[in-house]
């Protein structure tokens, strides 16, 4: 596969509207027109290259001030691979997220609960030859965000992926499975796909666990890939 | 194998992972024309989008260790970005057409369950006239949303607006 094919269009139900009803942000901010379709180039079909000598590596959130945050220690783990089953290796993971108690490091965060000056909230990490990334840090809280009366964002960690073309970016968002917020939180459920949303579930993971120390969750994530799928007529 | 992974919005507190020097594409030392480039995003109420990551990728010039090619900008309390970077020229489309000159962008903000992409393309560039997307689109009104106009010297300013009048073309990429 030639490293400028273009990337396939995502499978239906897989991904959110930008309209979406049920979410208030999106209603002065969706675009009225449809989108217009764009025969990928160069532009799309290539993208930035980052370095850990360049971008620096934040691999563990818990060690970033002089003293250790509050909450329950944890690892997470996974592997960035495409549509085909190929490792993305090399490729720069970020994540943020709330403290253990549900507030971001952040001016605009108001919500009543404890500022903890040793969590920052950033990580930053690449992946192996494989495509496998890891990061420590602790299990955020959830926090209300006025959407509707007496709604709660589920537990999540913030991600962002590049890999290999710009057609690629990714921002999403991880969560915890049995988290009873799930069912009633309307940026998850704005994607139709059930199989879609359970994806951005990690998963407790007894091998990423580490005994007397933090337990362990898996998040695998699947970016576009290139080229005619097997079923489909090439282009 | 599992479809690609879904995405979800980059939310109000993204400003976690702002590196403000980010939206300067020269500072590793890169060498060519500087430009800057700025513009202000605004909602379908008019009102200022204050709390939007804006990235860019150009393929031209060609990336390398003093030139990132890539870069991001937060907007300010005035829903505007900035970046410095290098101009582009010309990149090859498919077949044997050629692009004009023009940076990817793609937006991402509170209420965008999935980035908006479009592009930047400037103003006077002769190869605007048979660039494939610019010339495919038909209403001028439309196209224009896509160029950015000098403001000043090595200035160019391109406003985006999400929604209602005056549109800008988003890209199914
Ligand atoms: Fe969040």
């Amino acid at each position: 596969m030639s490293d400028t094919a273009p990337f396939r269009p995502f499978a239906a139900g897989t991904q959110p509207p930008l309209d979406h009803a049920a979410y208030g942000s999106t209603h002065l901010r969706h675009p009225k027109r449809a989108l217009r379709p764009l025969a990928q180039t160069v532009s799309e079909t290539t993208g930035p290259h980052f370095t850990p000598a360049l971008f620096p590596e934040i691999g563990d959130l818990t060690k970033q001030a002089k003293g250790e945050p509050l909450g329950e220690r944890i690892i997470v783990a996974g592997r960035v691979t495409d549509e085909d089953g190929r490792p993305i290796p090399n490729t720069m993971v970020e994540v943020w997220q709330a403290n253990a108690a549900g507030r971001y490091a952040h001016p605009r965060d108001t919500h009543d609960a404890p500022a903890d000056p040793n969590f920052p909230g950033e990580g930053r990490v690449f992946t192996d030859a494989q495509g496998h990334y890891r990061f420590v840090t602790i299990k955020p809280g959830a926090y209300p965000w006025r959407n509707h009366h007496n709604a709660w964002r589920p537990v999540h960690i913030h991600f962002s992926l590049f890999g290999t073309g710009f057609a690629q970016r990714l921002i999403t968002q991880m969560y915890f499975s049995g988290d009873p917020l799930l069912a009633l939180d309307p940026i998850y459920h704005g994607i139709a796909d059930a199989g879609a949303r359970d994806r951005l579930v990690s998963r407790f993971d007894l091998d990423i666990t580490e005994p007397e120390w933090a337990l362990g969750y898996r998040f695998d994530i699947v970016l576009r890939g290139r080229g005619a799928t097997p079923f489909e007529e090439a282009h | 194998m599992p479809a690609a992974t879904a995405s979800q919005t980059i939310g109000p507190y993204w400003h976690l992972i702002e590196h403000k020097e980010w939206a300067d594409l020269t500072r590793f030392g890169a060498e060519g024309e500087r430009i800057e480039v700025t513009g202000r995003i605004t909602d379908g109420a008019g009102d200022a989008v204050v709390d939007a990551a804006v990235e860019i990728w150009q393929a031209s010039p060609p990336a390398d260790e003093r030139f990132p090619g890539y870069g991001r900008s937060a907007t300010d309390s005035d829903g505007r970005f900035r970046f410095v970077t290098l101009k582009p020229e010309a990149v090859p489309g498919n077949g044997n057409q050629t692009q004009a000159p023009h940076l990817s962008v793609v937006l991402l903000a509170r209420g965008l369950m999935t980035a908006l992409r479009t592009r930047v393309y400037f103003q006077g560039e002769a190869l605007n006239e048979t660039d494939p997307l610019l010339s495919s689109i038909e209403d001028p009104a439309e196209r224009a949303t896509l160029i950015a106009k000098p403001i000043g010297a090595g200035a160019w300013n391109l406003d985006i607006r999400l929604q209602g009048a005056g549109e800008t073309v988003f890209l199914e990429v």
